[in-house]
């Protein structure tokens, strides 16, 4: 196969939806409102072949702010452009018709279903039938070429090691500036790994008005960490991080930021806000657990995510493709089917940054095109909702 | 050729092993960023990915990689010694001191 390098122009193809946003895959989602629901989601789901039901913890009795963040995160699923149409089911119509009218707003198809004064059965009957014309329609839909710069895309790094720093993140860097330079917009987030390197991002913010913004968001998590009379030393960096070289977390926080690159923060978003394409690169407030944060940036819009590990993090996520990039001989080794990305030769300096950004964004291409990736292909369906405080 | 170790910058005070390494074995180690090379030989076995001192650290000392504040020794280690939790800890919240003093600085150089 001939060799091809980003710079040359990539080839991509994808859905191109209602709302004008482009997905890399073509899903239809069942989607449960509240846990209760979970059973007839994942009844459709087995029953009716291409479809992905959501099952979750949550959605009774939250309020404010956390209910906000739960309706946020379900309907940004729905609205994602890797989604072709939705069919929402609850316990009740009222919230059930907040959760579909948010995402038929995109214009693609949502059907709607509530279980009480029908039971499971019936609704999963019911339907099942929705979802069924719907996996019918999205199998006739075909990809189109589409531009980097309709893009939404997302980066985390997790299970980190001092590999990350000196050659993984850098390589992943390196791909971002492209892609952010080729017009893509890319979320990071990660709020508590940026402690240590936080004036480094604050530095990049394009206007004081975004640097003061992601400064009261970095020092809103400190005191909400610092109000529980505890603070991160137990859980940053992690066991896993330790074994791997890490030391504290300024020192994993300067890895972290590696991997976004040079280009200037143009917009700080708070959990699971909406991205649109052709804003760069973006900060997105969010967790740091991998999980976690691959939910936040599937809500906020992002259609593909990037994962560098060091230790071997094996993430993965329902409705977006996550390319595993990995710079650890042992990791790639032992770990090989869930690697994407091997870049060992980088950490040794057989090849260079360019070379390292090169075979990234080769993968990319054929990701977006269609090939699986490991976590797809290992059923890696990891949904994760953030929570800010309890239920009632 | 292939690295046994890199630093990031050359100024740094530590560099990472990008092999598994033996004590005893002589080293030249590049950083990143170009600059002097450190000649170093390890006293110690330092795994993959974990740090080796390219000067000697006195206990007290603040760490410099990245050309960034990381740490501060808790213990002292000589050039070519391993810095890891036992004897490196963040300046964070704690610096080894009483819990205020170390908060109080953490906000402040959050603010900065």
């Amino acid at each position: 196969m001939p060799k091809k390098t980003a710079s040359r122009g990539m080839q991509l193809t994808g859905y191109r939806r209602p709302n004008g946003a482009v997905g890399v895959r073509n899903h239809v989602l069942i989607l449960p409102v509240d846990d209760l629901s979970n059973s007839a989601a994942e009844g459709v789901a087995r029953l009716i072949n291409g479809t992905t039901a959501l099952p979750h913890p949550y959605g009774r009795l939250q309020f404010g702010e956390d209910l906000e963040l739960t309706f946020r995160t379900l309907s940004g699923h729905g609205a994602n452009a890797n989604v072709h149409g939705v069919v929402v089911i609850g316990i009740e119509p009222n919230w059930t018709e907040r959760v579909a009218s948010a995402i038929a707003r995109t214009g693609k198809p949502v059907e709607t279903f509530s279980i009480e004064r029908h039971g499971d059965l019936n609704v999963i009957n019911a339907a099942s039938r929705a979802a069924y014309r719907m996996v019918q329609d999205a199998s006739e839909l075909r990809r189109e070429p589409v531009s980097v710069s309709e893009l939404v895309l997302s980066i985390k790094c997790g299970e980190s090691d001092p590999t990350l720093g000196l050659a993984g993140n850098k390589a992943q860097g390196r791909a971002v500036d492209r892609l952010v330079d080729m017009g893509a917009s890319v979320i990071f987030g990660e709020t508590s790994e940026l402690t240590g390197g936080e004036h480094l991002i604050a530095n990049r913010c394009a206007t004081p008005a975004l640097r003061r913004k992601f400064m009261q968001i970095y020092n809103d998590y400190i005191r909400m960490i610092e109000a529980q009379g505890v603070d991160l030393l137990g859980s940053q960096p992690t066991e896993g991080n330790i074994r791997g070289g890490l030391s504290t977390i300024e020192e994993k926080a300067l890895g972290n930021i590696q991997k976004t690159g040079s280009r200037p923060i143009n917009a700080v978003l708070g959990y699971a806000e909406p991205v649109k394409p052709g804003q760069g690169l973006v900060f997105m407030n969010s967790s740091s657990a991998g999980a976690e944060q691959v939910t936040l940036c599937a809500a906020g819009g992002s259609v593909l995510h990037f994962f560098t590990t060091g230790q071997g993090n094996i993430v993965g996520h329902p409705l977006i493709p996550v390319i595993k990039v990995s710079p650890n001989p042992i990791t790639c080794a032992t770990m090989s089917e869930h690697i994407d990305v091997k870049l060992p030769d980088l950490l040794v300096g057989e090849i260079n940054l360019d070379q390292a950004a090169d075979r990234i964004l080769e993968v990319f291409e054929r990701t977006a095109n269609g090939r699986l990736t490991a976590a797809e292909l290992l059923r890696h369906n990891e949904f994760v909702i953030t929570r800010l405080y309890p239920s009632a | 050729m292939a690295h046994r170790a890199l630093a990031h910058k050359s100024t740094d005070d530590v560099a990472i092993a990008v092999a598994d390494l033996k004590a005893g074995e002589e080293l030249t180690i590049h950083s990143l960023e170009g600059g002097k090379t450190h000649r170093i030989k390890l006293l110690e076995d330092i795994p993959l990915g974990h740090k080796i001192a390219l000067k000697d650290l006195p206990e007290g000392h603040v760490v410099i990689e990245y050309g960034e504040k990381v740490g501060r020794m808790t213990k002292p280690v000589k050039k070519g010694g391993c810095v890891h939790v036992h004897n490196i800890r963040t300046l964070r919240w704690d610096y080894g001191k009483p819990k205020a003093e170390g908060r109080k600085k953490a906000r402040g150089a959050s603010d900065a």
